[in-house]
């Protein structure tokens, strides 16, 4: 009656029917007997309240049955979450990785890709981490999530039972974007799997230490290297372009320089470009040192 | 009573000629009525500021992408709702006006212990408020970082969060502040002959409700100048680049601001307490076990913060400890709800507007409860932790509970308060739209909830729109519902009915004092029963 689509499947899906069940029974139940005491009792009827006693075995009735149930409930709560923490030794692992705002899954081998793909019936132990600030990985079809906590270690696995494509969204609140960060998990046969991971490219590794300080920062969430629009403008090809920009409500045209480049970190809204929102980004004062903003600099004027 | 003592003339608390004229009379006033009439009209103000921007969310949700506004104005948005609804409603809310207009009256006093105090508690609570509203205004951006402040994302987003926390920051003092008064006042102030346990309910669910505003809220104090700490000075408190850990944040968080969750419901459930007796002309059933399961609830509450952070990353043996706790502290709540409904059996129902209300209170309490439960335990918690499906938990709980006993408090001590009576069949029908509205409002985020929608989502994928759609007419209908419930209640407190002094025929004693009671409220010393539902 439950769906295979991860081995928790059940164990959630069970729990939940069982506390909603109880949770069912005494929402009808109490309704339905203040309707009837409404109905039976009412003024209307001209009979005097008649003043009940105290009775302690009602009442101990009534917190003994609840406390039962309640424990109950906590006990297949539990039951149903445990197997989440307990990892098989032999499970694939992946990493997934959350930065404002999209996830990346790194692979063995040094390869990476924006979508999470995986073996069908083979359990993957999926660690998970944080570029900037936290983040959830959830995908509900799977009854997981878990938590992307930055230089915090979190993991979760499953075991995906059914071809097919799962969504991940993050559901821990991360700015501006967060309704567009999400992702998803493509469930394949092995011999799939096979052939895609040996199609997946290495990641090409760049050590340049300009670009370090902008991803350290956080900075490319809201500044593409490629060119494409995103909360900032674009880094590529920006040093040395001509710009419009607002002082004081005065718009007048500029050059982008290192100079102009530093007092846009340090004091981001004081010159803003036109088309793009104020009070967005925060001053990088004493977080980003001077030495550091000339590596910046340097980087971006080789980002043609 | 000697021929040498004058006997009082009586003066209605509304009419008292103070040292003070027109406004300043207001501001000034150190009679706990009064300020429990400031409280209320600044919290109904707040309140409805807070509706109209939970309005402009579920116009923006009503379709996919971008509807009414960009994504940076609705996080601004959703965030001033939350610090508006939670520090500037629903905490203050019936403690500070219900509790201190009923309070003193309930336990035979003349006042609170500290009546400079208290006024100043609601000067605080102004300031604060204008901070926040300020927050919106000020150069950097309205704040962005949701009501919950969470790391590092609040210590290094642009916005003005600085000032948002500072303001939540001086709200804490206005609550300790009136907790303390409250606490000082139960001990100190009760009249000759009243011991702890001929104190009628929601004394206990004021006292319990104050310990916590006194011992809670200095955690969220320290915590909020930590975070304020770190974004001026790079003190890492909290951000891992700087050393800190976000987990010790939500824990800090959470300590305070789960235990506020009963500083919003017990004097809820103190309220409801005082109406169903009434209108069902009985005594409320096991007087003793709705006292104590008050300080139940206030202990136990303290010990179950986890339960925000079961996926957070902390330890498994943390998730299985919070999660017992948990489910423990809802065997309280539950025999309080057997209790309510005992205590209509073989009573006298007279079903008036107020005991509607308590009866909206009960059921809706009973579906973010049992919700609760599911999010509670540690499995199913997985699958709708962060969904909507918390959204529509706690606005059950908050709203259908704190707001509704709100309402049915302002119905049940209107007539006190003001000496003249509303319309009851305009308030029936106000109460009719308000309970489609809010489930139609609300129960489609359990759905979709589940179905893994997040919550704080500018944007949606193209499957829940049905649901969000039929949740933003409920919106619309609930609005239209608390706009005539207002217009009736104002209505009948400026021009109403006269109210004679006891409409209900309740038994407590606010009952036996003048439609609106005397400045001191009791001209002779009142003489105190062994049963606190024994006064007609």
């Amino acid at each position: 009656m439950f769906s295979n689509a991860s081995n928790f499947v059940q164990g959630v899906d069970s729990a939940f029917l069982i506390i909603t069940a109880i949770s069912v029974f005494f929402l009808v139940a109490l309704t339905g007997l203040m309707i009837y005491f409404v109905v039976k009792y009412n003024k209307k009827k001209a009979i005097p309240a008649v003043q009940i006693k105290d009775n302690s075995l009602l009442e101990i009735t009534w917190i003994a049955i609840p406390m039962i149930l309640v424990l109950y409930m906590f006990y297949i709560g539990w039951e149903g979450f445990i197997p989440m923490r307990q990892v098989p030794k032999d499970a694939m692992e992946v990493t997934a990785i959350g930065s404002m705002w999209k996830f990346e899954f790194e692979y063995a081998g040094n390869k990476q890709s924006d979508t999470l793909v995986v073996p069908i019936d083979k359990a993957v132990k999926v660690n998970l981490a944080s570029k900037d600030v936290l983040h959830g990985f959830s995908v509900p079809g799977f009854r997981i999530k878990e938590d992307m906590v930055p230089q915090k270690k979190n993991y979760t696995w499953f075991i995906a039972g059914e071809l097919g494509d799962y969504d991940i969204y993050c559901t821990v609140y991360c700015g501006l974007n967060h309704s567009y960060m999400m992702s998803v998990i493509r469930v394949v046969s092995q011999a799939d799997y096979d052939k895609w991971i040996k199609a997946l490219p290495v990641k090409k590794v760049d050590n340049n230490l300009g670009l370090k300080v902008l991803e350290k920062n956080g900075c490319i969430a809201c500044h593409s290297l490629d060119g494409s629009k995103l909360v900032g403008p674009s880094f590529k090809g920006l040093h040395g372009s001509t710009s419009e920009v607002t002082i004081n409500g005065v718009n007048t045209k500029i050059t982008v320089d290192s100079a102009y480049l530093e007092s846009s970190i340090y004091d981001p809204n004081k010159e803003i470009v036109v088309g793009y929102p104020q009070g967005v980004m925060k001053s990088y004062k004493g977080i980003i040192q001077k030495k550091d903003v000339e590596l910046i600099n340097e980087y971006l004027k080789t980002l043609k | 009573m000697s021929n040498s003592t004058e006997k009082i003339e009586y003066v209605s608390y509304l009419d008292h000629k103070g040292k003070y004229k027109g406004l300043m009379a207001w501001i000034m006033a150190t009679d706990h009525k009064k300020i429990g009439l400031l409280y209320m009209y600044s919290i109904m103000t707040f309140f409805f500021i807070g509706v109209i921007l939970g309005l402009m969310m579920k116009v923006e949700l009503l379709a996919p992408g971008e509807t009414i506004m960009k994504a940076q104005t609705y996080n601004g948005v959703f965030t001033l709702h939350g610090i508006l609804m939670i520090f500037m409603v629903v905490i203050p809310g019936l403690s500070a006006t219900f509790g201190n207009f009923f309070l003193p009256i309930l336990i035979g006093a003349k006042d609170v212990s500290f009546p400079k105090l208290n006024r100043f508690s609601w000067w605080i609570f102004i300031v604060g408020s204008i901070m926040a509203v300020a927050s919106q205004l000020l150069k950097d951006g309205p704040p962005d970082s949701g009501w919950t402040f969470y790391a590092p994302y609040s210590t290094t987003t642009g916005t003005n969060v600085i000032m948002a926390t500072a303001a939540a920051f001086v709200l804490g003092f206005s609550s300790i502040l009136t907790g303390l008064n409250f606490i000082v006042t139960v001990h100190q102030m009760r009249a000759p002959g009243m011991r702890f346990f001929n104190m009628p309910l929601f004394p206990w669910s004021l006292y319990a409700t104050a310990w916590i505003q006194l011992l809670a809220t200095p955690v969220i104090g320290i915590t909020l100048l930590m975070l304020i700490a770190e974004r001026l000075f790079n003190i890492g408190f909290f951000d891992p680049n700087l050393g800190g850990d976000p987990l010790l944040f939500q824990h800090l968080f959470w300590i305070y601001s789960h235990p506020a969750v009963y500083v919003m419901m017990l004097p809820a459930m103190g309220v409801i307490t005082e109406i169903i007796p009434t209108f069902c002309q009985r005594q409320i059933y096991g007087y003793k076990a709705v006292a104590i399961s008050s300080l139940a609830i206030a202990g136990v509450g303290f010990l179950v913060w986890g339960h925000h952070m079961y996926t957070s990353g902390m330890s498994d043996e943390a998730r299985w400890f919070f999660s017992l706790l948990t489910f423990i502290v809802a065997v309280p709540s539950a025999i309080k709800v057997f209790n309510w409904i005992t205590t209509m059996y073989k009573g006298s129902i007279d079903v008036k507007p107020p005991f509607l209300y308590a009866l909206t209170f009960i059921f809706l309490f009973i579906i973010g409860g049992t919700t609760g439960l599911l999010l509670g335990a540690v499995a199913t918690n997985v699958q709708v932790h962060d969904t909507a499906f918390v959204v529509a938990h706690f606005h059950y709980i908050i709203f259908g509970g704190m707001g509704f006993a709100f309402f049915a408090a302002i119905h049940y001590w209107l007539p006190k308060m003001y000496g003249r009576m509303y319309n009851f069949k305009i308030a029936n029908i106000a109460l009719v739209i308000n309970f489609i509205g809010f489930n139609l409002l609300y129960f489609p985020q359990f759905i979709i909830g589940i179905q893994g929608m997040p919550r704080r989502y500018f944007d949606y994928p193209a499957q829940f729109q049905p649901a969000q759609v039929l949740s933003s007419i409920g919106g619309f209908i609930l609005v239209i519902g608390l706009i005539l419930m207002v217009y009736n209640l104002v209505k009948g407190a400026r021009s109403g009915e006269i109210a004679p002094e006891n409409p209900w025929n309740g038994s407590t004693l606010e009952w036996t004092l003048p439609a609106t009671p005397s400045l001191e409220n009791f001209d002779e010393e009142p003489i105190i029963k062994e049963n606190p539902y024994d006064y007609k």
